[in-house]
């Protein structure tokens, strides 16, 4: 599947999004509904995208490598490690639970 | 002034430095989800939102459509518009800058620019952050892609674990206080659920429907940008470098902190060092950007 047209559609939305911040005026824009419902979904996404790399296989919910490579993630985050190093301990994880045979 | 000289710009450089180091894990995860290696570049050089590059290749790894892809991404980028506005009012950039500026707004430079206090730093701020993460960004991007590529069969590697840690690693500095925490959970249970029921990538949206609805009717506690407002994570201003600041470059960077929207929340801020020392919250693993 070609996926050009979805990256140009995304990164011109993207930019839009940004330039709109500093075209339209303030007083259209600033309310606090805006900055709530911008907040939330943030949240909301990052929890669903994280679940969704975690477990789901397709239209199914497995449990594999990658809900170690989850633990040790938190575990990792949990001890301050900085990005990098989470998502190396992410990788291993998973690596490594895949040498013992777990799929 | 000279940028030398600049606390400001010395925030901004080392910012650059962390963020684009992690560029490389988004190169290389994007070839492991199936993008090639120019379609990786084209979301780092156009696209250039950390939060929304990953949530595009994290619908396609999952045997999502380009479609959910280019709407998870888009729902993500909403809080850069936020950031537009504010940094609209701090640095009113004019002319052409303006759709410079409109680029290289993202999490980093925004928090890079409200941290500070005189409008020359906050200018500094900004462009060092936002042009030096574009550029060690795309250069990482690079070098990731290029070693997801030698890599071969990603899940011999670990690379979708990668992709798992990544995604936890952007939320986490934002679930600060229980509702963060409460919507997490929430988007979380309705993913898993939905899953079986529709088709690939869906099920981030039906999410995002979810936390769009809780912003929208949520009620209680104070009332954004009220002065006393708590930032619990659901501030879309999230500084992903507190630690780094408050560490490093405590005097210039601290006093600005109030005024990020102008409207009193220095008394909000000020106490921010009581849940900015809560579990996990850390800068490097600051949102990307």
């Amino acid at each position: 599947m070609n996926f050009w047209l979805w990256v140009l559609v995304a990164a011109a939305i993207a930019y839009l999004t940004k330039l709109l911040g500093y075209l339209v005026p303030a007083k259209v824009l600033a309310n606090p509904r805006m900055s709530r419902v911008a907040g939330t979904l943030t949240i909301g996404l990052l929890a669903s995208l994280t679940v969704v790399n975690a477990a789901a296989s397709g239209t199914a919910v497995v449990l594999d490598a990658r809900v170690g490579a989850l633990v040790a993630a938190a575990v990792a985050l949990w001890l301050k490690a900085p990005f990098l190093v989470v998502v190396i301990v992410g990788a291993l994880a998973a690596a490594g639970l895949r040498l013992l045979g777990w799929p | 002034m000279n940028l030398r000289d600049s606390p400001a710009a010395k925030i901004g450089a080392s910012i650059a430095i962390a963020t684009g180091l992690y560029g490389v894990s988004f190169g290389a995860l994007s070839v492991a989800s199936g993008l090639d290696f120019w379609q990786t570049m084209a979301l780092s050089l156009l696209l250039f939102s950390g939060g929304s590059q990953f949530a595009f290749i994290g619908v396609i790894a999952g045997g999502g459509t380009g479609l959910a892809a280019m709407s998870a991404s888009a729902l993500l980028g909403i809080r850069n518009g936020v950031y537009g506005m504010q940094l609209n009012a701090l640095l009113r950039p004019t002319g052409w800058l303006r759709f410079a500026a409109a680029h290289v707004t993202i999490d980093e430079s925004t928090a890079t620019a409200t941290g500070q206090v005189e409008p020359g730093e906050r200018k500094r701020g900004f462009w060092v952050a936002g042009l030096g993460i574009y550029l060690l960004w795309n250069v990482f991007t690079a070098a990731g892609a290029f070693l997801g590529n030698a890599l071969g069969d990603p899940r011999q590697w670990g690379l979708d674990g990668a992709a798992v840690a990544a995604f936890l690693g952007l939320l986490w500095p934002r679930i600060r206080a229980f509702q963060p925490a409460a919507i997490a959970v929430v988007c979380a249970v309705v993913t898993l659920l939905a899953v079986p029921f529709v088709a690939p990538g869906v099920p981030i949206l039906v999410a995002a429907l979810v936390a769009g609805l809780v912003g929208w009717f949520r009620r209680g506690g104070t009332p954004d940008h009220a002065p006393g407002r708590v930032g619990d994570g659901l501030e879309p201003d999230i500084e992903p470098y507190r630690h780094d600041a408050a560490t490093r470059l405590p005097p210039p960077a601290r006093p600005g902190r109030g005024e990020v929207s102008g409207q009193g929340d220095v008394l909000a801020r000020g106490d921010a060092p009581a849940h900015g020392d809560a579990p996990g919250r850390h800068p490097e693993s600051g949102v990307a950007p």
